[in-house]
């Protein structure tokens, strides 16, 4: 079983829901994100969202936007951001890490190349947001024969074809990107939300994580009790950005925020 | 193989370029786009209608010159201008947001959007959507606002609003990458007028389809005028809508070369530049898989160019499969190069072009002047250089 379906299937076990904090690498420099990464699953982070800065994010608001260029401003690339993940897995051996970009990273790296070093490092998923799963078919497969998961994204406007398209190539978890618009936009309407999410689990017996609009304890309890997973990253990012002189007070905000959002969910 | 001239296949692919590399968001929206456009572009009446106001709003055909000054000058082959600077808003991009707001208006859609460069496809979306009374809004890099004043306003007397795009580069890339993040969150009454012939499927497509309109004309005009096909057809390529409209009919006519000429900056070897088909990589950006300006990580490299129409550090899918091929030639001239022939054609023959025309104009006259007298050069005139006086009176230290 991979470390993804393992995570997912002791929380069910345990009735809890997963935590999912995204984090840009290299945000606001290179040094702090394994530090970070290790306090977020202190703080009660179930899977770690690792984002491969771009310098084009397109689907990403100006939050986002703006932790690629800080990111980005020190350099921090695929291959470093590789060798992050290594380095935490010298520590934390159990809790998943999924990679999340735009596919020109990757591909100018070089598929294979890439699968390898992932492998290697310890990865556990792949998200390439700019990657549906008709271009992606022959990544996808170089990701399975690795054990690395494919996750996709599913949206308010996918229809039930493409929902049925998605759920087959999909593995580890689906994102179910909870409202139109890009990362850090408005807030999420769970009655909605919810309803999607009958239509894809009538398809799949994949979790189902949410993200977009997800920004504090209250509404991340209330995505939990419809969801298997609960994504943030625009409210953690945007205290990492706030604080970018003084990178352990980001830290320490994004701690907090977490922290709350545990409680409330696990309440 | 397929042969060219069929592609792209039914998922948007021009051999490995192309495609729909979008987030799931889009796809909706993609395949109504899709199927709206493969089934109004077969019904007679959606032509009838299009070619109705390609004759009479836009004032087609336009002419195809014979520059006889210029070709003297040169003293090779003869030089003809595709005269589309004489279209209605002043180049080429009429056609295409023509085409895409007669599709909006099928689609019920009340609003649209875009994205510019140098301000011309601002312009004509800003036209089409005062004259079917849409809502436009344009995105347009903080940049190229300062270098583009006039063109600014003149979108903002057609009742558009123009945003500027202050991230990245702040150029047409960005504005681009705006422009999507609007359709995003707007896409249940949004229509998308991307104005060159890259991004998603169908766009590439939809754009060829209807800048192919240039081509048309040039190929049957140099039949009646020069009773031949030309020897050589020159175009400016920065998305290269202008260049994919004027080859695309020509690509069954092996004897013809098809030349796309990119913007070299300050030199293509000088990391300047805004040429991806001269010294890029494949790669994915803008929802579709082409040649690009990126660095060693995947990072988009900071285009840059004199004209504002061609500083885009990517290039139409298509372009990237007719290089791979074989079946057209892409290469570059520099600024330099384009403000000579910016001056050089106004003054000798009274035309006076954009400066992204300039660079086509350029090229042209070099191949021409080592070519026969009894040969023939088709040069795409892209678009008119009112836009850019001011530019190049900054250059000449002049101020207004």
């Amino acid at each position: 079983m991979s470390r993804i379906a393992g995570c997912f299937a002791a929380l069910k076990t345990q009735g809890r829901q997963a935590l999912i904090p995204y984090v840009t690498a290299g945000d606001p420099n290179p040094d702090v994100t394994v530090g970070l990464m290790h306090q977020m699953v202190a703080a009660g982070a179930d899977v770690i969202e690792l984002g491969i800065p771009f310098s084009d994010p397109m689907a990403d608001g100006p939050v986002i936007q703006l932790a690629c260029e800080r990111a980005l401003a020190h350099n921090t690339s695929l291959t470093m951001i590789l060798a992050m993940v290594a380095e935490f897995r010298q520590q934390n051996n159990t809790t998943p890490v999924v990679l999340m970009g735009y596919l020109n990273t990757v591909e100018r790296m070089g598929y294979d190349v890439f699968v390898a070093k992932a492998q290697a490092a310890g990865l556990d998923g792949v998200l390439m947001v700019d990657l549906p799963p008709e271009e992606g078919h022959n990544f996808t497969q170089s990701l399975a024969q690795a054990g690395l998961d494919a996750i996709f994204l599913i949206a308010p406007t996918t229809t039930e074809e493409r929902i049925k398209k998605i759920c087959a190539v999909g593995s580890g978890y689906l994102y179910y990107v909870s409202l139109k618009g890009v990362t850090g936009s408005a807030k999420i309407n769970t009655n909605e939300v919810a309803k999607k999410l009958a239509l894809v689990k009538q398809h799949t017996q994949l979790p189902l994580g949410v993200g977009f609009g997800i920004r504090d304890a209250d509404s991340a309890s209330r995505v939990a009790k419809v969801a298997d997973g609960v994504v943030v990253g625009s409210v953690l990012v945007n205290a990492l950005g706030d604080n970018q002189d003084v990178p352990e007070n980001g830290c320490a905000q994004v701690v907090a925020t977490l922290t709350a959002m545990r409680q409330a969910m696990d309440a | 193989m397929t042969e060219p001239v069929a592609l792209p296949d039914a998922e948007g692919h021009f051999g490995p370029y192309g495609g729909r590399f979008v987030s799931e968001t889009l796809f909706a929206a993609l395949d109504e786009l899709r199927d709206t456009y493969e089934q109004l572009w077969q019904s007679p009446e959606f032509q009838a209608e299009f070619d109705l106001d390609m004759a009479h709003y836009v004032g087609r055909p336009s002419p195809l010159y014979h520059a006889k000054r210029l070709s003297e000058t040169y003293g090779g082959a003869q030089i003809y201008l595709k005269r589309e600077d004489l279209n209605h808003t002043g180049a080429h991009k009429i056609n295409n947001t023509i085409g895409q707001a007669l599709l909006a208006k099928h689609m019920g859609k009340p609003r649209i959007i875009a994205e510019t460069g140098a301000g011309q496809h601002g312009v004509a979306s800003a036209t089409v959507a005062a004259r079917l009374g849409l809502e436009c809004v344009v995105y347009m890099g903080v940049k190229d606002i300062r270098r583009q004043t006039l063109n600014v306003y003149r979108m903002k007397l057609l009742g558009a609003t123009v945003i500027g795009v202050d991230s990245g580069t702040k150029t047409l890339k960005d504005a681009m990458n705006e422009a999507m993040r609007d359709w995003v969150t707007n896409v249940d009454n949004t229509y998308y007028i991307i104005g060159t012939a890259a991004g998603p499927h169908p766009y590439p497509k939809l754009v060829r389809d209807f800048q192919s309109i240039i081509g048309r004309e040039a190929r049957r005009q140099s039949l009646e005028q020069a009773g031949k096909l030309p020897d050589a057809v020159v175009a400016c390529v920065g998305g290269g809508s202008n260049a994919i409209g004027i080859f695309h009919p020509f690509l069954d006519d092996k004897d013809v070369r098809l030349i796309g000429v990119e913007a070299g900056g300050h030199g293509v070897d000088s990391g300047q530049h805004a040429a991806p088909l001269s010294v890029g990589t494949p790669g994915v950006l803008h929802g579709n898989r082409t040649y690009l300006m990126s660095d060693e990580n995947g990072q988009i490299q900071d285009p840059y160019s004199i004209s504002a129409g061609l500083d885009y550090p990517g290039v139409g899918p298509e372009h990237s499969y007719l290089k791979d091929i074989g079946r057209a030639e892409y290469t570059a001239a520099t600024d330099e190069e384009a403000l000579h022939s910016f001056r050089e054609l106004t003054l000798l023959e009274g035309i006076m072009p954009a400066l992204e025309s300039s660079h086509a104009v350029a090229h042209g006259c070099k191949l021409a002047s080592t070519m026969a007298k009894d040969q023939m050069v088709v040069i795409n005139l892209s678009g008119r250089g009112d836009k850019d006086i001011h530019t190049v009176a900054d250059i000449d230290g002049i101020e207004f």
